[in-house]
């Protein structure tokens, strides 16, 4: 079962402070594939830690994945579970407080320790972010057409007149319509779903080979996230773009994802392909998240339905990590009296063909 | 705040200051590692008040200007109005520390006579403007439509006048002296502790949890005084530090001009107007009162900024090192 | 100043009728305007947002009431309304016999005992200043219920019990606690007075996932404790779904479609409620890529100028004749009597003249 997918031999071990040596995150979406040098974007135990008042917060303990180009990877997890920060990273977008370890290699070049100006070659031009406000993250005072040449001319030299109307092709692109007038527009004129197009435009000015929505729908309605969702498909079919889609929704991830990887405390504590993962999930937090959410065609009136499924407790502190497994405090199961003392491994999830979980658990008939 | 709204984006990931990510998680309360003692409210203020030795340094610079107010008289060597003939101009020495005036009169107690009459003057005058200032502001700002137009208008018009013009103008009407002077003060200062109030509550009114309150039944009364002054409070206090250095300068131009406290008696302002002309031969005249203003001043705006912090009580947290990191 | 308007939408006469149901908050006719006022130093009005344009519903005692739509299509503003936080600009809110909209303010504060609010944001909507005990405590202290310091520390600390939190915490700051517990103590206040009606508007929306179960989890179960009645605010109908008896759904000012939770679910009558059922995701990956999705073109119109006619004709995929001049208005659909739904749609009968009777008619 670990046939396609888990390079595991390429993985640097002793993933630090935790995941031992997990064969596990190497198989990104890339891994039906079955090579993970196609990956642009390639993570290997990734650890990150802020300095604060009280001590060392490791809030990402030992993260890999893959991106293939032409991909989708979801990295799911609550807020504090370390799933955005983790690129942010990445990309130098942290306070200098911020301590990165491990690696990222970016088409095969180094990111971690990288200095600012190299990475700014790579932050747009090589990948692209979304973030989820489309009403901060664009500037209120330009207008809308200011804002996406700005973006085109920050990583080609072109005559304005041409990143002009390169700016109304790429705002064509995401659905804008009118786009050669919408140029002069500023955000506040714009509906929430048409800055976030706007914001996607931005993204797509250096020609992306990888594209990142950090919760890139959240703060959408939902018919808008219908739109958006369509829309980063469509873009990623014609471009050929890996997208890591980073979010707390699942039922997002169901609809999009290649891949899927739960976070929790920083690390990978489940990941697989999203069928296998929203099939038969092992891990006690990826079951207990599943549980907790309400299905909206569940044929069952309110008074019939049963509670939904809750996780007591609170995730831990980052600065006083638990010895063992992160989630023992709030698990259900506690399967194993390794749980305790040991950090579970990302192992291969027997029956699965590219699933991993991080548990001593698991669960009958799987 | 909002750090822990779903998914924590890059801004709830990654404050510019301080990692969202992680406060939020240290933020989460760790209610049973928090230690539980409860003090009063007041002892806590007082010991965090005492954490930090700048605010310290202020408390005792005003604690030794309260006793020097109250206890002047008898600590002074020498009278205020005492004049030493021929003595006149003297440099600081042994016998002066501060040197004398231009009539003989020692300085050194002049400055400690006439802190009384600064304190009191800027207390008084400070106290009259901010009562009334926080008032106008806060019910301009609370209850807004003809109300605000009306009281912040009056306000402009007060404010329209350069301030000293408007003290002389007041003074005209109630005539000279200390006592009219710290009226004249106050309405001067008046309608910027009604500007200052009003733009807090304008922000606070919009909270959420005012429009709780009223939800649960609440009367304007009780929503104004029970949750929008503790939460507009904050610039209040610091204004009102600033105030009182303000009104013991006007104090002083007042007193310069003859309007305010009268000569012989002592006011810094009155010495520092007086040693001004002096300033090239006996720099002593203008010097230590001025140093007196100087320090009194610097140690109501160390503790007005140190008292804003103590106060809230997220900052307190942080202070006391529970609960929320930010 | 609405004369204009008075005659549009739907009225008393086609409100899905009471069925003989025990209602205990009626709205009829209900507008919420906002003035839009120039820029210029009078400060003219120059129009009106109609967050809320000409609403008729019921609550039944007893029972969740789910309202649902997207932002900006005034169920926040209905919510505030049938509480009176807002005033209306025309139309009538009854609470359990008792007409709101007319109420006095000291009456009406005190009929506030017994009508509470839960609010989203529960770092917002608790003083800061106020330990939580203070705020829990607060309605006892309004309505001077449970008098006297012990006494009504006592409630202060069962209420705290009720919703799962620690009494021995009542002199903490509400920033000391997590998001949610915020939103627990949140609802215990709004628990105090022992109130027959609570709004939540958009309780759970800034909580992560597992947390919105416990809260959502918590609410049903004071529900069936106490007997309480809930109009349940939200943009996430997958939780209104699990929450609601019935379910009211909200386009630009207008209730489109009402019914029970899971006939509307399941069987939307109105183009909109169909579209925003679809766009929900669900976390089953095969179910969630074979499901047909609607994909709504453009955006939700301005509320200052809503469209002629139908309002969701501009977006509308199933958009044919009658709908640019004609105003639908709520009637019953579906099949079953024992199911009750209503859509305001032409398809399912042109309304041809809007009924001239005015809102408030009642």
């Amino acid at each position: 079962m670990m046939a396609v997918g888990g390079p595991a031999a390429d993985r640097p071990g002793g993933a630090g402070p935790g995941s031992a040596d997990g064969p596990g995150g190497g198989a990104g979406p890339g891994g039906a594939d079955g090579a993970a040098g196609s990956a642009v974007l390639a993570v290997r135990d990734l650890r990150v830690a802020f300095r604060t008042r009280r001590g060392l917060a490791h809030v990402v303990n030992g993260i890999s994945y893959d991106v293939p180009p032409g991909r989708t990877l979801a990295i799911v997890g609550e807020s504090g579970s370390g799933k955005s920060v983790g690129i942010l990273a990445l990309l130098g977008l942290l306070p200098a407080t911020t301590q990165v370890w491990g690696s990222a290699t970016f088409d095969g070049a180094e990111l971690v320790g990288r200095s600012e100006d190299k990475l700014r070659q790579v932050r747009g031009a090589g990948i692209g972010m979304v973030f989820q406000d489309p009403m901060t993250s664009l500037n209120p005072v330009l207008t809308v057409g200011r804002q996406v040449v700005e973006a085109i001319r920050a990583h080609q030299s072109v005559p304005k007149a041409a990143a002009r109307s390169r700016a109304a092709e790429l705002l064509a692109e995401v659905g804008i319509p009118d786009p050669a007038s919408r140029l002069d527009a500023y955000p506040h004129e714009l509906s929430g779903g048409m800055r976030q197009r706007v914001m996607i435009a931005v993204a797509l000015a250096g020609e992306p080979r990888v594209l990142i929505a950090d919760e890139a729908t959240t703060a959408l309605d939902v018919t808008v996230q219908a739109q958006i969702l369509e829309l980063i498909r469509r873009l990623q079919d014609e471009r050929g773009m890996g997208v890591v889609w980073i979010t707390h929704d699942l039922g997002v991830v169901a609809g999009i994802a290649d891949h899927v990887l739960v976070m929790y405390a920083g690390r990978t504590v489940e990941e697989g392909s999203a069928a296998e993962m929203f099939g038969a999930p092992v891990h006690p937090y990826t079951r207990g998240l599943l549980g907790a959410m309400p299905v909206v065609d569940d044929p069952r009136t309110a008074r019939e339905r049963d509670p939904l499924l809750t996780i007591p407790g609170l995730p831990p502190d980052p600065v006083a990590l638990p010895a063992g497994c992160a989630f023992f405090p709030r698990c259900p199961i506690r399967a194993d009296e390794r749980c305790a003392h040991e950090v579970p491994p990302l192992t291969p999830v027997a029956g699965g063909r590219r699933h991993w979980a991080a548990t001593f658990y698991s669960p009958e008939g799987a | 705040m909002n750090d822990e709204t779903r998914g924590g984006g890059p801004t709830g990931a990654a404050g510019p200051t301080q990692p969202g990510a992680t406060d939020r998680l240290g933020a989460t309360d760790r209610l049973d590692v928090v230690g539980d003692k409860h003090r009063p409210r007041w002892q806590e203020t007082l010991l965090l008040l005492a954490r930090n030795p700048m605010a310290v340094a202020a408390s005792l610079v005003l604690l030794l200007l309260v006793l020097v107010g109250v206890l002047g008289e008898w600590l002074a060597p020498y009278g205020y109005n005492e004049q030493f003939v021929g003595g006149q101009l003297e440099s600081p020495s042994t016998d002066h520390w501060f040197g004398t005036d231009e009539f003989g009169r020692d300085v050194f107690s002049r400055v400690l006579m006439g802190a009384e009459v600064s304190l009191r003057v800027g207390a008084v005058a400070v106290g009259i403007s901010l009562v009334a200032g926080v008032l106008i502001g806060l019910f301009a700002g609370y209850f807004g439509r003809w109300l605000d137009d009306a009281l912040m208008r009056f306000m402009d018009m007060l404010f329209a006048f350069p301030a000293l013009l408007m003290a002389i103008a007041v003074l005209a009407i109630l005539g000279r002296g200390e006592n009219n002077a710290m009226i004249a003060i106050g309405i001067v200062y008046t309608p910027i502790f009604a500007r200052v109030t009003r733009a807090s509550v304008l922000s606070v009114r919009e909270e959420v949890f005012i429009r709780a309150s009223r939800a649960s039944g609440a009367g304007s009364l009780r929503i104004i005084f029970r949750h929008v002054l503790p939460n507009a409070a904050p610039p209040i206090i610091v204004q009102t530090t600033i105030s009182l250095a303000f009104a013991i300068l006007s104090e002083a131009a007042l007193s310069f001009v003859g309007l305010g406290t009268q000569p012989p008696n002592p006011s810094w302002g009155l010495m520092l107007s007086e040693g001004r002309g002096f300033v090239e031969h006996a720099w002593w005249m203008a010097l230590f009162p001025g140093l007196a203003i100087f320090f009194v001043v610097l140690a109501f705006n160390v503790l007005g900024d140190a008292l804003r912090d103590v106060l809230d009580p997220r900052q307190r947290s942080v202070l006391t090192g529970k609960g929320a990191g930010r | 100043m609405m004369g204009d308007d008075e005659t549009t939408g739907p009225t008393a006469a086609d409100r899905p009728a009471t069925m003989g149901a025990d209602v205990l908050v009626a709205a009829s006719g209900l507008r919420v305007y906002f003035p839009i006022r120039s820029g210029t130093p009078l400060r003219g009005v120059v129009g009106h947002v109609r967050a809320v344009d000409g609403v008729d519903l019921e609550v039944r005692r007893g029972e969740t009431l789910g309202l649902v739509g997207e932002s900006g299509c005034g169920k926040s503003t209905l919510g505030n309304a049938l509480l009176r936080l807002v005033e209306p600009t025309a139309g009538r809110v009854e609470f359990d016999g008792t007409d709101v909209t007319s109420l006095p303010a000291s009456e009406l504060r005190s009929l506030r005992r017994r009508m509470a609010m839960i609010f989203q944001d529960p770092y917002a909507s608790l003083d800061p200043r106020r330990t939580v005990g203070d705020c829990i405590g607060e309605p006892l202290a309004i309505h001077r219920l449970h008098r006297g310091r012990a006494r009504r520390a006592a409630r202060v600390g069962e209420l705290m019990e009720i919703v799962g939190l620690n009494p021995d915490h009542r002199g903490r700051y509400p920033h000391e606690f997590s998001g949610g517990q915020r939103q627990r103590v949140g609802i215990a206040r709004a628990l105090a007075g022992e109130p027959d009606f609570i709004v939540c508007d958009e309780p759970i929306a800034s909580l992560d996932v597992s947390v919105q179960a416990t809260v959502l989890n918590l609410l049903v179960r004071l529900q069936r404790e106490l007997g309480l009645t809930y109009l349940f605010v939200s943009h996430d109908l997958a939780a209104v779904r699990q929450i609601a008896d019935r379910v009211a759904v909200m386009y630009l000012g207008r209730v489109v479609e009402v019914g029970a939770a899971s006939s509307l679910v399941s069987k939307p009558e109105h183009p909109y409620t169909e579209a925003l059922v679809s766009a929900v995701p669900v976390p089953e990956p095969e179910r969630e890529r074979e499901r047909r999705r609607i994909v709504l073109a453009g955006d939700i119109p301005s509320p200052a100028a809503p469209p002629s006619g139908c309002r969701f004709r501009t977006r509308c995929p199933k958009v044919f004749e009658p709908c640019p001049d004609h105003d639908p208005v709520l009637q019953a659909v579906g099949g079953s009597a024992s199911v009750e739904q209503f859509a305001a749609c032409h398809l399912h009968g042109v309304t041809t003249t809007p009924p001239p009777s005015s809102p408030s008619s009642r």
